[in-house]
């Protein structure tokens, strides 16, 4: 027996004389690894993200609302907006139900620009709510103060910033005490909240925050577009005590049923939409992608199997002659099937190393140019490490038994 | 080893080849014996069956029917495995054309079986290196086949058959692609192996190297014949 050191060497010898012809065989090697490798940091990098994200908003949070965030088939858009509209007294019903910390009315509306003298940010996002709005999703002020009840009640015109319009609008000096001009009407500036970052390129803090009510006078329903109908209503952030997160979904149905009247044979007309709902679909996304990738992966290392077969296929006709004179100075059929299955694992291997350079080199690109963040993980070397060498393993046992099964006076004979 | 102990013994060896359904009966019942230090030559027309016999008794070839023994062994019945341990180390091979592997150094040729017997790489190169220096080629050690004449090429050969001190050498045709000044130097290796008590089977079309041998065996229509 050789040493595997040995025959390894062995191997690169034979490639060192058919550079080119081995580097176009493992070419579909060198690509699939390649693909796999970007592709499965940059689901890595998005899985982090989101659940960085959904640590952040906090998964326990159960949205009331008259849409779903996952509609299973077609949804009726006209049936959505015939339903009744949620309310902040519904907020309130809802917060005094045993399982419930606290609800809060929760309204979004989204500007195409915010101006402060020469200076403006686009697509702002005008959020209404209470004072207890930090408090739920965990976004606290870092700089001057939240509402009170009393801003609430008394339909204050103050704001809070998100810092990135603090920072987009007032670059250099503190925005607090200043005045803001929403839809034509003025607001005083009490506060900005901490930074909560970005998420797939988008940033979270793009928003102003204001008073629910004073969010009903600067934009009143438009009753016309059904898409307003629908979409641009109240939502009820309901936070559940923390041992009672199972009974929520229940309680908050049965009160609503009630409080919209609605006999036992009639469906729910509000949805009740979680974190978790979202993770789910999530995950169902990334499993599609996951399946892209192995056939992504299939394909290739197939067609970069197949060329190693065939090459190897070509070696061993080729040499032939040599095999025959290392039978006869006493090498055995298991000899020649390991050297041949050696030099195709080796040349699959190189592939793969090949293209796990290239595939980390890829995502790095990618995370540079683009607001996808990749994470390289050691398991996904490993996983290109082991493909290549399967592919080397399993196309290379059909050339190496060939090989190992030459008859030597035959192989002797050969020219 | 006492001198003439008998090594290889073949009884009533037929090969037959198949071409399509045309049987070709290339050995039809054969029977020699190969002692220790001896010195044989097999000479026959084309065709006669030379390197068929050749091919068998080196364990390259099984026989179709007959018996072979290896030093009281019966081996017709053993496996590729068992078979490929015998070639590596009772016997040394030598061809007509080289049969070098044209990548490797003539060091690397030379220490080549020993790569299947195990052996550690110094000792396999040390080895092969005091064989080489014996054939005369200590300055054509890192040579590859392509750089080195038939002769230096042959003698390579000759270092590689005999660096698992064989029992028996085998060289079928050795000078048939030399010169005549060549064949004669290559002659003279092969007698100075015999003389210091190598065991030697030669195939040959060349009475004048048949000449060398102590013992010619002639062949015709793949049986032996006597005078
Ligand atoms: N693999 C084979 N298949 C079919 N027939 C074969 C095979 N090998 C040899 N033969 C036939 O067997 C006979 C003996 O062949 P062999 O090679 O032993 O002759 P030889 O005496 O060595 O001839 P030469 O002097 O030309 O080398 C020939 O008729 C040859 O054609
Ligand atoms: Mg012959």
């Amino acid at each position: 027996m050789t040493s595997v050191f040995g025959k390894i060497t062995e191997s690169f010898q034979t490639f060192k004389t058919h550079r080119l012809r081995s580097f176009l065989t493992i070419l579909g090697i060198i690509i699939g690894v390649t693909t796999v490798i970007a592709i499965l940091s940059l689901i890595e990098g998005l899985n982090r993200a989101v659940s960085e994200q959904v640590q952040s908003i906090g998964s326990d949070l159960i949205f009331l609302q008259k849409f779903t965030w996952i509609s299973t088939g077609q949804q009726d858009l006209d049936k959505l907006a015939d339903r009744p509209d949620l309310t902040p007294d519904d907020a309130e019903a809802i917060s005094k139900l045993p399982s419930v910390e606290i609800a809060i009315p929760d309204i979004d509306r989204r500007l195409s620009k915010l101006k402060y003298r020469d200076k403006e940010v686009s697509n702002p996002t005008i959020a209404g709510s209470d004072e207890n709005y930090s408090y739920v999703n965990n976004h606290f002020v870092e700089s001057g103060r939240d509402f009170t009840e009393d801003d609430i009640l008394h339909r204050r015109s103050v704001g809070i910033l998100g810092s990135y319009v603090a920072s987009q609008l007032f670059p250099e000096e503190s925005p607090i005490g200043k005045d803001l001009h929403i839809n034509g009407h003025r607001i005083k500036i009490i506060g900005v909240f901490k930074e909560k970052g970005t998420f797939i390129g988008q940033s979270l803090d793009n928003f102003v925050l204001i008073p629910y009510t004073l969010h009903e006078k600067f934009f009143p329903r438009e009753r016309g577009s059904i898409f307003s109908r629908v979409y641009g209503g109240y939502s009820i952030d309901i936070k559940p005590k923390l041992d009672k997160i199972d009974e929520v979904v229940d309680e908050v149905r049965e009160l609503m049923r009630r409080r919209h009247g609605l006999g036992f044979d009639k469906e729910d007309d509000f949805e009740l939409n979680t974190q978790q709902m979202l993770m789910d679909l999530y995950k169902n996304i990334t499993r599609i992608g996951f399946a892209a990738i192995i056939a992504i992966a299939a394909i290739s290392l197939v067609v970069g199997g197949i060329g190693i077969m065939n090459i190897m296929l070509v070696s061993v006709a080729e040499r032939t002659r040599e095999i025959g004179i290392r039978k006869a100075v006493g090498a055995s059929n298991q000899n020649i099937l390991l050297q041949f299955l050696t030099e195709s694992i080796v040349l699959a291997l190189i592939g793969g190393i090949i293209g796990i350079i290239l595939g980390v080199l890829l995502a790095k690109l990618i995370s540079a140019v683009s607001p996808l963040k990749a994470a390289v993980s050691f398991w996904m070397v490993m996983l290109g490490f082991g493909f290549s060498a399967a592919v080397g393993i399993f196309f290379g046992i059909y050339p190496a038994r060939r090989a190992a099964s030459l008859n030597p006076i035959e192989a002797l004979r050969y020219e | 080893m006492k001198k003439h102990t008998v090594i290889c013994r073949a009884i009533n060896i037929c090969k037959t080849y198949w071409r399509g359904k045309v049987a070709v009966e290339a050995l039809r019942g054969v029977n020699i014996d190969i002692k220790n230090n001896d010195y044989t030559s097999i000479m026959g027309p084309s065709g006669s069956g030379k390197s068929t016999l050749v091919h068998i008794l080196s364990c390259l070839d099984t026989p179709t029917s007959g018996e072979y023994y290896l030093e009281d062994k019966l081996i017709s019945t053993y496996t590729d495995l068992e078979l490929a341990k015998i070639r590596n180390e009772f016997f040394g091979f030598v061809f007509q054309s080289f049969s070098l592997l044209p990548r490797l150094t003539a060091l690397d040729n030379v220490a080549l079986p020993l790569m299947y017997s195990g052996v550690n790489k110094q000792a396999r190169v040390n080895r092969a290196k005091d064989i080489l220096a014996k054939t005369g080629l200590s300055d054509r050690m890192h040579h590859r086949p392509n750089e080195m004449s038939g002769g230096e090429c042959q003698r390579v050969a000759i270092a590689r058959a005999l660096i698992n001190n064989p029992k028996v050498i085998f060289a079928d045709e050795p000078t048939g692609n030399l010169d005549s000044r060549t064949g004669t130097e290559i002659m003279e290796l092969f007698d100075q192996l015999v003389e210091e008590g190598n065991t030697v089977v030669m195939v040959t079309h060349d009475s004048n190297v048949a000449a060398h041998a102590r013992k010619i065996v002639k062949l015709k229509d793949g049986l032996i014949e006597h005078d």
